[in-house]
């Protein structure tokens, strides 16, 4: 093929959605096959490969965030009715809701404490400036809510987004190992763990794990939005 | 199926409507979430198109962070100049967050049975 006639096909496809769409999908197939065949090797883990590979396809091609995104957006939509859709499994929870709500609340409060204590303490004593610091703090809540945090503690929002998301894919790729070491075996207490410490991503480990796991992380991913919203504006204070 | 996804739809809209008017800090999909447990916890069952549904859409959530995790190319620059503060904290707090909140919760779990 002569390259000018490549340049062509080249310039039609990043002007439509299409080629972000199936990228997306495409590389996310070869992450979930690459984790099967290393027999769930943490550190393949579908997502941080799939974001490796696109990250290092974009920057060598030069295109623009925003130009893959216009395709990947179809896919990214589908976050909010998949939310919605965690009510299902939490519902088949309901009669262990009902037992155990007191030890989900202590064990959500505690997480959330932890979760932006930890980061802002350690981040501090690195020698990290203060709206790093304060941009780490809500990073173990879904993104929407972190940024709300961030903005209102004088945080950089979007350089939240991008914490929030990797502390999703850093407890992802160590959750399980960790709790398989301090053997918590209970899937109630594995789920609010990975829902607690890294939001959607987590429950989406989770869900892997078992269903059960999956239906506590969805409501503690919930509920520690609630919590750390109203606890980090107080902690952020401290710093 | 349709109808499943129209209630998915219909319940994240509400959520949408209720985080504006109300300026809670939440989410519009996680009240959509509450709205549709509460409407199950109603309703007494779960019903088996939905679950079906359910299970579909959830089953893939991995992918569903992909989009957005490709963002993270925007500030690679200033993760990169903090790589050491901001890295050290994610990990380490990342690990004593699932480690707290999952001992207590296997702890407090066990004593309440």
């Amino acid at each position: 093929m002569l390259p000018d006639q490549l340049q062509t096909i080249w310039v039609y496809l990043a002007a439509t959605p299409l080629l972000g769409l199936t990228l997306t999908l495409v590389v996310y197939l070869i992450g979930q096959f690459l984790f099967l065949k290393s027999r769930r090797m943490p550190l393949l883990n579908p997502v941080l490969v799939a974001v490796v590979l696109l990250i290092l396809l974009l920057k060598l091609t030069g295109t623009p965030y925003q130009t893959y995104f216009q395709g990947a957006q179809f896919v990214h939509f589908l976050l909010g009715p998949a939310t919605v859709a965690l009510a299902v499994p939490l519902y088949r929870q309901l009669p262990v809701l009902r037992r155990s709500i007191l030890a989900i609340l202590a064990a959500l409060v505690a997480g959330s404490l932890t979760a932006a204590l930890s980061a802002m303490v350690i981040a501090r004593s690195l020698g990290a400036s203060p709206s790093i610091i304060l941009s780490l703090a809500p990073k173990s809540v879904t993104t929407p809510i972190a940024m709300g945090i961030s903005e209102q503690i004088g945080g950089l929002p979007s350089l939240t987004a991008a914490l929030v998301l990797l502390t999703g894919i850093c407890g992802a790729v160590i959750g399980v190992a960790i709790l398989d070491r301090l053997r918590i075996n209970d899937p109630k207490a594995r789920g609010l763990a990975l829902g607690v410490a890294c939001h959607g991503i987590g429950t989406a480990r989770a869900l892997q794990d078992s269903e059960t796991a999956g239906a506590f992380a969805g409501l503690a991913m919930g509920l520690n939005g609630l919590v750390t919203a109203l606890l980090v504006p107080l902690l952020a204070r401290l710093f | 199926m349709i109808a499943c996804l129209a209630l998915l739809l219909v319940c994240q809209l509400t959520g949408e409507v209720i985080v504006r008017m109300t300026h809670l800090p939440i989410p519009g999909p996680v009240i959509g979430m509450g709205l549709l447990f509460l409407g199950l916890v109603i309703r007494g069952k779960t019903p088996p198109i939905l679950e079906e549904t359910a299970n579909r859409l959830l089953s893939h959530l991995s992918l569903l962070f992909v989009p957005a995790g490709v963002g993270i190319m925007m500030h690679l620059g200033l993760i990169g100049a903090n790589w050491l503060s901001i890295g050290v904290a994610l990990l380490i707090s990342t690990a004593v967050t699932i480690a707290v909140s999952g001992w207590l919760m296997q702890r407090l779990a066990a004593r309440g049975r």
